[in-house]
C-alpha cells in the first residue's frame, strides 16, 4: 500500500526554484498495475524516485506499507529499499565486471544473505527468467533483452512488494521490449505492485490504471478493469 | 554486508581498474620503501660508528698524562706535566680489584728496515695485555712475551701490511729487523684487515713498552689503557685509578681519564637523531604518496558514480558505500606497503652483497612504522573520496550527471 499525501518536490536550479512535483495525492493498493505517462519534465521520474525512496519529498508525507518515510534516516530508508522495492532502469545499470548471476545476487550481498541461500535464490530467478544458460555471461556478452531480464531478476530477487520500472523498454527493439513488458506483467500477475514510467503510449495503455502527469501535477488518473 | 563479500567485491573492482591500481601501488610502495631504506642508511651509519667504538671495548678507560685546567678545552693529548706518567704508575693500577687489565703505551715514529727495505712506521710500545684490551688478533706467531712491563726485550710484532712490504711472501718469524739503531727479532704478525677509528693497524709495529721508552728516550707514557673487570665497574675503576695516581703523585691530580663509553654515547645520540630526521623526511614522502592515493580515489569515485547510484538503489546504505571505498583504499595501501617492504628488503640484501663492510640494515621499527603510516594514509586519504561517494544522490548518480 502506497500513500502520497500532498507531496511536493522542489529543485534549486541556479537561483530559481523549480517545482517538479506539486500537490500530489496518490493511493496505490497492493498488486496494482500502474503506468505513469506525460511529456518530458512533467515530473514522472521524480515521482518514481520519491516512491522508490531514492528522493525525499520537500513537503508532504509518503507512507509505504503503513510506515511514514519522510522522517526516516538514511540507513532505514536504505533498508526499506532493500526489502520492499525493486528497480528496473532504462539503461539496465548492470555492473559490467560481474556475471549475470553475480549481478542478480548483488542486492542479497548488500543485505548480507549467506552465500548458499544466495546461490539457491539466484538459480530460482534465472530459471524463471529462462536465463539459466547465461548465468556466467557478462553483460557485454548478452543481448539487450537479456540484459533487461537480468536487471529484472536483480530487482525481484529480494522478493519486494513493489517493482518500479523507469522506461524499461526505452533501449530495446520492438520484440525484446514486448518480451520485457510481458515478463513485468507476469510478475504483476503473481502479486507484485508494478509501476511503469514510459513515453510509449502503447505500453502505457496496457496498465489497469493510467496516470498522466503535467507540470508536476497529476493531470488525469484513469482506471480500467483488466480485460481478464 | 558480510566481510568476505565486502572483500570479494573490493578485490574485483581493484583488479578491474588496472591502471589506477598500478599507479596507487607504485606510489605506496615507493613511499614505504624510501622510509625503510633511508632509515636503514641512518641506522647503518650509527651501527658502523658504534661498531668502531666497540672494537675498542666499552669497558675501557684511557688515562692521559696532564690535566685540563679549565672546563671546555680538549684533553691534552700530548700533555706536558712536571711529573711523568710512568710504567710503575700504570702497573700500580692493577692493585685495584675493579681493574682487570692495564696496558701502558708509548708511541713514536721510527724507520723499520730489513735488508735494503725501509719503512717509516708508528711504533707502539706496550705489554702483552695490549692485545686483549684492543682486541687485536695475531695472524702468525706470538703476541708480546709475558715479561714484567719494565723489562726490555728485543722482540717485535709487525702489522700485516708492514710485513708484506718488508718480507713480501717470505716467512718473517725469527728474522731480525732494524728499528733506528736497534735490532729486534720478529715474533709475530698481526691478522690483516684490522682498523680501529681510522688507525691502520697494518702499518705499525708493536714492541715491549720498556724497549720503546729506551728507543724514543722518553720516560713518560703516551697513555695508559685501563680495562675494568666489567662494564658496571667502570666508574669504580675510574675512581680507583684517580686515587692511586694521586697517592703516587704527591696528592696531585695530574692525569685525565676518558671513558670510551661516554664518547660512544655521544656519537650514538647524534646518529640516532640523524636517523630520526632522515626517517621524518621519508615519512613526508609517504604522506605525499597518501595524497596521491586520495587523488586517484577521487577520480575513481567520479568514474564510478553510476555504480554507486546503483548500489544505493539496490538497498546499499551510505555506510556500506563508505565501507566499500575505505576497504578499497586500505587494501591498496596495504598491498602497496607490502610491495614496498619487499623492495626495500631486496635493496638491503643487494647493498649488503655489494658492500659487506657497511652494516646497512633497517631497524625493526622502520618497516612497522612505514606500514602503519601507509595504512593510516590510506585510511585518512580514503575517507574524503569515500564520503563523497557515499553522499551521492542516487538519482543524479544513476543518470550519470
Amino acid at each position: 500500500m502506497i500513500q502520497l499525501q500532498q507531496v511536493e518536490r522542489d529543485f534549486e536550479v541556479g537561483d530559481e526554484t523549480v517545482r517538479a512535483l506539486a500537490e500530489v495525492n496518490l493511493e496505490i493498493p497492493d498488486g496494482d498495475y500502474l503506468s505513469v505517462m506525460g511529456p518530458s519534465g512533467s515530473g514522472k521520474s521524480t515521482l518514481l524516485n520519491v516512491i522508490g525512496l531514492l528522493d525525499r519529498p520537500t513537503r508532504g508525507e509518503y507512507i509505504l506499507d503503513h510506515t511514514p518515510t519522510t522522517t526516516l534516516g538514511e540507513e532505514q530508508r536504505a533498508a526499506l529499499r532493500r526489502e520492499h522495492i525493486g528497480f528496473v532502469f532504462q539503461a539496465f545499470h548492470l555492473v559490467a565486471r560481474l556475471s549475470a548471476a553475480e549481478n542478480i545476487a548483488l542486492p542479497m550481498v548488500l543485505a548480507g544473505i549467506a552465500p548458499a541461500e544466495r546461490q539457491r535464490r539466484v538459480q530460482e530467478v534465472l530459471q524463471s527468467l529462462a536465463l539459466s544458460d547465461r548465468a556466467s555471461h557478462r553483460p557485454d556478452q548478452l543481448s539487450g533483452g537479456q540484459r533487461q531480464r537480468v536487471a529484472i531478476g536483480r530487482a525481484i530477487v529480494m522478493r519486494p512488494g513493489l517493482l518500479l520500472a523507469d522506461e524499461p523498454t526505452g533501449n530495446l527493439d520492438q520484440h525484446s521490449g514486448q518480451e520485457v513488458v510481458e515478463l513485468l506483467e507476469q510478475l504483476n500477475g503473481e502479486g507484485i505492485t508494478l509501476i511503469v514510467v514510459t513515453h510509449d503510449a502503447a505500453i502505457g495503455r496496457r496498465a489497469r490504471r493510467r496516470i498522466r502527469m503535467l507540470d508536476g501535477r497529476i493531470d488525469s488518473d484513469e482506471r480500467e478493469d483488466a480485460p481478464a | 554486508m558480510r566481510l568476505p563479500d565486502l572483500l570479494a567485491l573490493t578485490t574485483r573492482s581493484i583488479i578491474e581498474a588496472r591502471t589506477r591500481t598500478l599507479l596507487m601501488l607504485l606510489a605506496m610502495s615507493i613511499g614505504v620503501a624510501s622510509v625503510v631504506l633511508l632509515t636503514a642508511l641512518g641506522e647503518g651509519a650509527r651501527r658502523y660508528v658504534v661498531g668502531e667504538f666497540e672494537q675498542l671495548g666499552t669497558d675501557l678507560l684511557i688515562m692521559l698524562p696532564g690535566r685540563t685546567e679549565t672546563t671546555g678545552g680538549p684533553p691534552p693529548l700530548f700533555g706536558q706535566t712536571p711529573r711523568d706518567l710512568t710504567i710503575a704508575d700504570a702497573m700500580a693500577l692493577l692493585r685495584d680489584p675493579n681493574i682487570l687489565r692495564v696496558a701502558p703505551i708509548s708511541v713514536g715514529n721510527a724507520p723499520v728496515s730489513h735488508a735494503s727495505l725501509e719503512r717509516e712506521v708508528t711504533i707502539v710500545g706496550s705489554t702483552r695485555d695490549f692485545f686483549p684490551i684492543r682486541r687485536i688478533q695475531v695472524g702468525v706467531g706470538r703476541q708480546l712475551p709475558d715479561i714484567p712491563a719494565d723489562r726490555q726485550s728485543n722482540v717485535i710484532v709487525l702489522g700485516a701490511a708492514l710485513k708484506k712490504e718488508l718480507f713480501g711472501r717470505h716467512n718473517p718469524l725469527g728474522r731480525w729487523v732494524r728499528v733506528n739503531d736497534r735490532r729486534f727479532r720478529v715474533i709475530g704478525v698481526l691478522a690483516p684487515g684490522g682498523e680501529s677509528l681510522g688507525t691502520d693497524l697494518g702499518e705499525m709495529a708493536i714492541i715491549p713498552v720498556a724497549s720503546a721508552q729506551a728507543l724514543f728516550n722518553s720516560p713518560s707514557l703516551f697513555r695508559v689503557l685501563i680495562q675494568a673487570s666489567a662494564k658496571e665497574d667502570i666508574e669504580a675503576a675510574r675512581q680507583a685509578a684517580i686515587r692511586i695516581i694521586r697517592l703516587r703523585h704527591d696528592g696531585e691530580d695530574d692525569v685525565t681519564l676518558i671513558s670510551q663509553d661516554a664518547m660512544l654515547g655521544t656519537f650514538d645520540r647524534i646518529l640516532r637523531a640523524l636517523t630520526y630526521t632522515v626517517s621524518g623526511i621519508a615519512a613526508i614522502s609517504l604522506a605525499v604518496a597518501g595524497i596521491l592515493i586520495m587523488n586517484v580515489m577521487l577520480v575513481a569515485v567520479s568514474q564510478r558514480v553510476p555504480e554507486i547510484g546503483l548500489l544505493k538503489a539496490l538497498g546499499g546504505s551510505e555506510r556500506q558505500v563508505l565501507r566499500l571505498f575505505l576497504t578499497e583504499a586500505i587494501l591498496l595501501a596495504g598491498a602497496g606497503a607490502s610491495i614496498g617492504i619487499l623492495l626495500s628488503g631486496l635493496a638491503i640484501l643487494l647493498v649488503n652483497q655489494l658492500y659487506p663492510a657497511f652494516p646497512f640494515a633497517a631497524p625493526l621499527w622502520a618497516p612497522v612504522a612505514a606500514v602503519a603510516v601507509a595504512l593510516s594514509a590510506g585510511l585518512v586519504f580514503g575517507v574524503l573520496p569515500a564520503r563523497r561517494a557515499a553522499r551521492l544522490n542516487p538519482v543524479q548518480a544513476l543518470s550519470g550527471r
